[in-house]
């Protein structure tokens, strides 16, 4: 079929409709669908990714929503999010207080990823950082209560390095209490104690990590860490000031 | 049955693979895991879904070794087969949107809203592009076809509302509104069509006798009069969005049509 050339204004015409067009089905694509990223964007404080989950703006842009990481966990621990949950469609989460992630230690999770959304070069298990616990009702743990409950240090695969218990004396009676403190350095977010404690709701939660943690103000040095860092305090160790006495 | 050959042996192939999918292990192997946006095939070669790839990597995600190779081995056989292959014989939404057009045809329902058949490219662009200027993958937010496929073989609840929803959608909205005009993935798997080998053919163009058959099962229709009417060498139907589905072979009385071989480069 032979087409008649087109006159030069009607290609333009053309031209600048298709343009128009393009621009416009883009523009309405992104308001359309602003809402639902905004929500897949926004710090989440009910889901918690497998180990090795790169950092979330760019673990939801590398994972390609396949599903092998969850075939692969032994423990059905983890599961691809529903449209409507929190986290995007389609991404593996889980949660702890149902089922906690055992900390494999050939982490098939990471192993059966395609893609680089589960970090290969994670190989420890330990140095994990799913999310970070916090015991967020210090007023009803039982341990802040004065029971030795102790559950939650008890289950913790990293016992007495994620979660230590302080004994302090409180007024109250003349006993002592055994408060559970997560240490974040050491915390891989497995989710152990949060499916463990006692309570009826779990009084130590799993956070994201960019939910649980802040970082430090840098006007601010801790003492005993920058004197290990020179080896010696940066002011002598006893401060002789000039004894001044009343005339 | 005769004139329904093809389509029964699309219809096993597409089930087979979810299937494959759904079987767990046999005899201690996996035949397939993951879903269609990623899977292990004998627990030893990975397949990667080229557009989810496409999406990542515009994003500005590094795609491993892996993955790379998983997309390397699905374009190349897409190239052999003809790319829109993969939606007449893989893509389970597709059972869906031939159900609704053989629906539509049966109980004469006649709603159709005007889209252009060009939409399709527009929407592959601005979810592109989009994936581009926000950094993720934004259609992954809502992409209805990987969330039917995850729905099926992951088995996620969502994908009954989707396959209903597209269903109602090209009965009562438009003539193969989802496939034939809006799918972005249709729509990409058509780009690698632009030089698949796999082809239909009319080598008997001449014995057509314009019954209009071939145009009523035809999911593209469009693409027919050329090569029923031109004076095509090859007489190829070479427009790439045609998916190899082979019903105008099967129900042309004239055997008209036939499965043929377009050399690379020839359209
Ligand atoms: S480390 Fe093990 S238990 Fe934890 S998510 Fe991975 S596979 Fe599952
Ligand atoms: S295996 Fe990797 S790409 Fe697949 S769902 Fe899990 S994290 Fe995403
Ligand atoms: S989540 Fe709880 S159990 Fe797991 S490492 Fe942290 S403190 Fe221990
Ligand atoms: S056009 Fe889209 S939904 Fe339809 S069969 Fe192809 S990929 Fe599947």
């Amino acid at each position: 079929m032979a087409q008649a050339p087109q006159k030069p204004n009607l290609a333009r015409r053309r031209f600048i409709a298709d343009s128009g067009k393009a621009v416009s089905i883009v523009a309405l694509l992104g308001f359309g669908l602003q809402p639902v990223i905004n929500q897949a964007q926004a710090k989440s404080v009910n889901y918690i990714r497998p180990p090795g989950a790169l950092p979330e703006a760019d673990f939801s842009a590398a994972c390609v929503r396949c599903g092998l990481c969850v075939q692969d966990c032994p423990y059905d621990t983890l599961s691809l999010a529903e449209y409507g949950q929190v986290a995007a469609a389609g991404t593996p989460v889980f949660e702890a207080r149902k089922v906690p992630c055992e900390m494999c230690e050939d982490i098939p999770c990471v192993k059966a990823c395609p893609t680089n959304a589960l970090d290969k070069t994670l190989t420890n298990i330990d140095d994990a950082e799913m999310g970070t616990a916090v015991l967020i009702d210090q007023e009803h743990c039982l341990n802040f209560l004065g029971l030795r409950c102790d559950v939650c240090y008890r289950v913790c695969p990293v016992i007495d390095k994620a979660i230590t218990l302080q004994m302090q004396r409180i007024g109250r009676s003349k006993h002592a209490v055994f408060l559970p403190v997560v240490h974040a350095d050491h915390c891989t977010g497995c989710g152990k104690c949060e499916q463990s404690c006692v309570l009826d709701e779990s009084a130590i939660v799993v956070l994201p990590r960019d939910v649980a943690r802040v970082s430090s103000a840098e006007h601010y040095r801790v003492g005993w860490d920058e004197k290990q860092k020179r080896g010696k305090s940066f002011l002598p160790e006893v401060l002789d000031l000039p004894d001044r006495r009343p005339k | 049955m005769k004139r329904l050959r093809i389509l029964v042996l699309r219809r096993l192939v597409q089930f087979g693979i979810i299937g494959l999918f759904l079987s767990g292990s046999w005899w201690g192997v996996e035949w397939l895991k993951g879903n269609l946006s990623a899977s292990e095939v004998l627990e030893t070669v990975t397949l990667v879904d080229p557009f989810l790839a496409l999406q990542s990597l515009v994003s500005g995600q590094v795609l491993g070794m892996v993955s790379l190779l998983g997309v390397l081995i699905v374009v190349l056989f897409y190239l052999v087969v003809g790319g829109r292959s993969y939606c007449s014989w893989v893509c389970p939404l597709n059972i869906v949107t031939d159900f609704a057009a053989w629906f539509r045809s049966y109980f004469k329902i006649k709603n159709n809203i005007s889209v252009s058949k060009n939409t399709r490219y527009w929407l592959l662009f601005g979810v592109l592009a989009l994936s581009a200027t926000s950094g993720s993958m934004v259609w992954e937010l809502v992409n209805p076809v990987s969330g039917f496929q995850r729905g099926i073989l992951s088995g996620l609840s969502s994908a009954w509302a989707i396959g209903v929803g597209i269903f109602l959608l090209d009965v009562f909205i438009g003539k193969n509104l989802w496939c034939g005009h809006l799918c972005p993935t249709g729509a990409f798997y058509a780009q690698i069509n632009t030089v698949g080998l796999l082809r239909v053919k009319a080598p008997k163009q001449a014995e057509c006798d314009d019954c209009g058959d071939c145009y009523r099962v035809c999911p593209e229709p469009q693409i027919l009069p050329p090569v029923l009417k031109g004076d095509h060498p090859l007489k190829v139907v070479g427009d790439s969005v045609c998916t190899n589905c082979g019903r105008c072979i099967e129900v042309c009385d004239r055997a008209v049509f036939q499965y043929g071989v377009r050399p690379f480069g020839k359209s």
